[in-house]
């Protein structure tokens, strides 16, 4: 099965190169964004074919690794 | 007084703080981020760097390194622990120090010198700044802007936790003076035991005035006593 886990800075915490976008954007004739927010996607394929496990594994991994909670929240879902 | 190095693939920084441990006369040793076991030692040092690449994020990759389960054990025990820049980095991915270090405010690599306040020397790596409380030391990064929320903020003051605040040449702790964007400027932080110190800027290249200058030699100095 696959993991996907979407890894995006908290709402309270500064994210600069989402603001840079954000402006880049603007001055590309988007004028009507109220803001950008950058984050990281991940893939993982599991040998694994219970979802629940998958899901399981897949918090484990974005709570260990793949985001740091202090400034981090994760989406996790999973696909065949 | 015992050292351990700690080496990672990306560190740069290893050989500058082992010259400068070396010339306070601490016997220092270098162990490899394989290794499974840490030399006997009064003090483990993660030193600057970009270890792993700053893969994922920045210090996240060596701090779940082989040898790190040894230097958290060592910090458990009451054994110091120093991290400059990219180690400062690791120890906060560690959990050994609180909050995280994120991309400067400008998302530049700021590479210059600059003021520092000692917030703290009530503990065993500051004591010297008793003397000199507002130093000048180089910082080298790029994710140096260290973010805490407020709870933790105010806990970090209460505690009296906070080590180093950036300034400027007068002492005064203020916006201007605050290169990356760090909360409460702050600059280095110590864990509730005072054993762990976390920092950006960096006391090993400080060491010599014939070169740089000599303000960094107050903290190698302090853990002597």
């Amino acid at each position: 099965m696959k993991i996907s886990a979407i890894v995006t800075l908290k709402n309270d915490v500064l994210d600069p190169q989402g603001k840079v976008v954000s402006q880049t954007l603007k001055n590309m004739g988007y004028k009507n964004i109220s803001q950008v927010r950058q984050g990281k996607y991940f893939e993982v394929h599991l040998d694994e074919k219970n979802p629940a496990k998958c899901k399981e594994v897949a918090e484990q991994m974005c709570k260990k690794l793949l985001s740091n909670t202090v400034i981090e929240e994760y989406k996790i879902s999973i696909s065949e | 007084m015992k050292s351990s190095v700690i080496v990672f693939p990306g560190s740069n920084c290893d050989r500058d703080v082992a010259v400068a441990l070396e010339k306070f006369q601490i016997k220092n040793q270098m162990v490899w981020h394989n290794d499974l076991s840490l030399p006997k030692s009064d003090l483990v040092v993660l030193p600057g760097g970009f270890s792993y690449g700053d893969y994922l994020r920045t210090g996240s990759i060596a701090g779940k390194s082989k040898i790190i389960k040894e230097v958290i054990e060592h910090a458990k025990n009451g054994g110091l622990v120093l991290g400059i820049c990219n180690g400062f980095q690791i120890l906060t991915e560690t959990g050994l120090l609180p909050g995280v270090l994120l991309r400067n405010k400008d998302l530049k690599f700021i590479s210059k010198n600059v003021y520092l306040k000692v917030t703290n020397t009530n503990n065993v790596f500051c004591t010297n700044f008793k003397k000199k409380n507002v130093v000048e030391f180089p910082i080298a990064h790029n994710e140096g802007n260290f973010f805490a929320n407020d709870n933790l903020l105010n806990k970090l003051e209460d505690q009296n936790l906070i080590a180093f605040k950036y300034c400027n040449n007068k002492g005064e702790i203020n916006d201007e003076a605050n290169p990356n964007g760090s909360s409460k400027n702050i600059a280095g932080v110590l864990n509730e035991k005072k054993n762990v110190l976390g920092l950006m800027p960096h006391p090993e290249r400080v060491i010599e005035p014939l070169l740089s200058g000599k303000d960094g030699s107050l903290l190698f100095e302090s853990l002597l006593k």
